[in-house]
């Protein structure tokens, strides 16, 4: 075998440290996500996004409820805050409002915000506050063991559903738009380049924004429902997805053996809650 | 708008509820995060009005989970924040207490006492949140709670609650009731110059030197806010010095233990009481808010029958004075404890008297107040 050419040995040499190490906690590292699940590659496509945004890092503040989505707040080198289950949304309200020099993002998973936090995810979004939510959705609660959870698809197994799961998923796309976000987005999370985009996209805008991650969860949601590996459950979702921008989101239900419709579903602007609150108080009191 | 609408100065005749919402507005405060319920609704709906002058923030969120998120929120966004409740709302807002607590996040809470338990009494006075205040969210913690008897003192105790939250990087309860919340007396709202505030101790150290949870011998720890290039990550879990998880039973008791320490080393400082009668007193009426002022009409009608009776009107109720009331144990013959609940303060009062005096209660499910009479009565059976 030859000899490697010199630059690339010193590439090599290079490689000693993560090529995003100066965005993640890596005296935090090895990090607590099952292999095969789809977080870390998710997580990658936050960062990639971010650094493309140009947006400075210590005007990004990352919050997040409780569970294994819940912890990226802790891996990420920024301002970040890792709050109680389903709080993260409330949280990140008053730390935008205080502080609107701040991009603020809340990053969790489909039972923090959906179930727990359901309540401040539509008002939220009914305010159309300056939050970008990133939304992990396995289908379970991964954490605690593949209990069944909000977006647990009908007839799927879970921990608390021996029988298979009869109590009707949320769709999120649909209940984020139904309820007044500003930007919708689905990808499964092997949609690598997409899901950056959509997050570089989504980023620097106003109002509430949601990205839904469709994610696989080896551990539990995959073993449960005898769905193989992670990998090929992150290619399964892959392959049954149909990418479709404008969809109507009361055809983005998810069910264990259809099409996952992803991209991004709505992308309007309307005036936020921080829009609203100076322009009235300013015409009210006569200010600036 | 701005700033020079701040501080009221003059004379005004207040609701204490309305009182409580300028305190808060004197003491800086640019964000109120809060959910309608009776009978604290007008603490929030003068906020409502009078934050939007100065450039602040009110929103009304969806619930108390929410309401109390957001002022921790708001809080390490570098505002002065707070929230008011009662009732079912005060055990709502449990849960994040809890949290803001842990973050050591400092921030104020007010609660408007009413009848409980569950939705009992919306418009009536209760005194019955006092032990859920110091462990009614889980876990061990310390808290500060202050406790005004009149719409003067709601305005100038929640100017103190800010100053303590940032003194000591937490929150702290203002535990007030529907009695004066609704009671309309004279506040007199100082000049803006004579006001005494307490900044938020920002950290002087550098990104990279600053760990949000190291602190000195005093065991309070300095502040940042997020945006100012720290990078700080900090949990609900339990945690070291830098803000990160650690889950280990010795982590676990250097936090809680901080937490903990935290109050109970500072106690001396931030506990303040009245003593009226005291130099005489063979019996002590302890008594707080509302009943206080009740109390006090009982201790006179007990005096004129001859009783040498003082009271130690708590207006810090917590830390609680264990060491004030321990050292009146040593030479008083009773204690008579007057409280709008069964017995929730007597308790404390009867485990640091620890059998050196007798202990009688005045209860009261709430409702209403006291009779003076009726406490009249019981200082004279415990003078016997």
């Amino acid at each position: 075998m030859n000899k490697p050419a010199a630059h690339l040995e010193t590439a090599i040499v290079e490689q000693d440290t993560h090529p995003m190490a100066d965005l993640l906690r890596m005296d935090r590292m090895p990090h607590i996500w099952c292999s095969g699940c789809g977080l870390g590659t998710g997580l990658t496509c936050f960062i990639m996004a971010l650094k493309e945004t140009g947006i400075p890092e210590d005007k990004v503040a990352v919050v997040s409820g409780i569970g294994c989505t819940g912890r990226v707040a802790g891996y990420l080198n920024l301002d970040s805050f890792h709050t109680t289950h389903g709080r993260g949304i409330p949280f990140a309200t008053g730390l935008a409002l205080a502080n609107p020099d701040l991009r603020v993002v809340v990053y969790s998973g489909d039972g923090d915000l959906v179930a727990i936090g359901g309540n401040h995810f539509i008002h939220s979004a009914r305010r159309n506050m300056d939050l970008m939510v990133v939304c992990v959705n396995n289908f379970t609660y991964g954490m605690t063991g593949g209990q069944a959870g909000p977006t647990t698809p009908i007839s799927a197994k879970a921990s608390t559903a021996p029988y298979g799961s009869y109590d009707y998923p949320f769709n999120i796309p649909y209940l984020a738009i139904a309820s007044g976000a500003t930007y919708v987005a689905r990808w499964t999370s092997l949609h690598m380049r997409r899901l950056k985009n959509s997050m570089r996209e989504a980023l620097p805008k106003k109002g509430f924004r949601v990205i839904e991650i469709i994610c696989p969860c080896p551990t539990a949601f995959a073993r449960k429902n005898r769905l193989g590996s992670g990998l090929d459950l992150m290619k399964h979702y892959h392959d049954n997805s149909i990418i479709k921008h404008g969809a109507d989101p009361r055809e983005a239900d998810i069910d264990m053996n259809g099409k996952v419709v992803c991209g991004t579903f709505l992308d309007i602007e309307r005036p936020t809650f921080r829009d609203f609150q100076t322009e009235n108080i300013a015409k009210q009191l006569g200010g600036e | 708008m701005g700033e020079e609408r701040r501080v009221l100065t003059g004379e005004h005749f207040l609701t204490g509820d309305h009182a409580c919402a300028e305190g808060g507005m004197a003491a800086g405060c640019m964000f109120f995060g809060g959910y309608p319920i009776t009978p604290s609704t007008e603490i929030a709906e003068r906020m409502s009005l009078r934050l939007p002058e100065v450039g602040g923030i009110f929103i009304q969120m969806e619930d108390e989970m929410a309401s109390m998120n957001s002022i921790l929120g708001a809080a390490w966004g570098g505002w002065k924040s707070m929230t008011c409740t009662s009732g079912p709302g005060f055990s709502l807002m449990m849960e994040n207490l809890g949290l803001g607590i842990v973050l050591e996040t400092p921030t104020v809470l007010v609660n408007i006492q009413r009848g409980g338990p569950s939705t009992g009494l919306p418009t009536l006075s209760g005194q019955a949140d006092m032990m859920q205040a110091k462990w009614g969210s889980h876990g061990d913690y310390e808290i500060i709670a202050l406790a005004p008897n009149s719409p003067q003192e709601i305005f100038d105790h929640t100017i103190k609650a800010f100053n303590l939250a940032e003194q000591y990087r937490t929150p702290v309860l203002v535990m007030s009731d529907e009695s004066v919340g609704h009671m309309t007396e004279k506040v007199i709202i100082p000049p803006r110059e004579e006001l005494k505030l307490v900044p938020r101790n920002y950290t002087k150290k550098k990104p990279g030197e600053y760990l949000p949870f190291e602190c000195g011998e005093d065991e309070i720890p300095e502040m940042v806010k997020a945006g100012d290039g720290y990078k700080i990550h900090i949990t609900g879990l339990t945690h070291d010095k830098r803000g990160y998880p650690d889950i280990s039973a010795e982590a676990q008791d250097w936090m809680v233990r901080h937490l903990m320490n935290k109050i109970q080393k500072n106690k001396k400082k931030i506990i303040e009481v009245e003593r009226i009668n005291m130099d005489d007193a063979e019996v002590v009426v302890v008594s707080y808010g509302i009943s206080s002022r009740v109390a006090h009409r009982g201790m006179d009608l007990a005096r004129k029958t001859g009783v040498k009776v003082g009271m130690l009107r708590l207006i810090t109720v917590w830390p609680f004075p264990d060491y004030m009331i321990k050292e009146l144990a040593e030479r008083v013959k009773a204690f008579v404890t007057v409280e709008l609940n069964f017995g929730q303060i007597a308790l404390e009062v009867e485990r640091y008297v620890a059998g050196k005096a007798k202990c009688y209660l005045v209860p009261h499910a709430g409702g209403d107040v006291h009779k003076p009479e009726d406490i009249a009565e019981a200082i004279k059976e415990a003078a016997k």
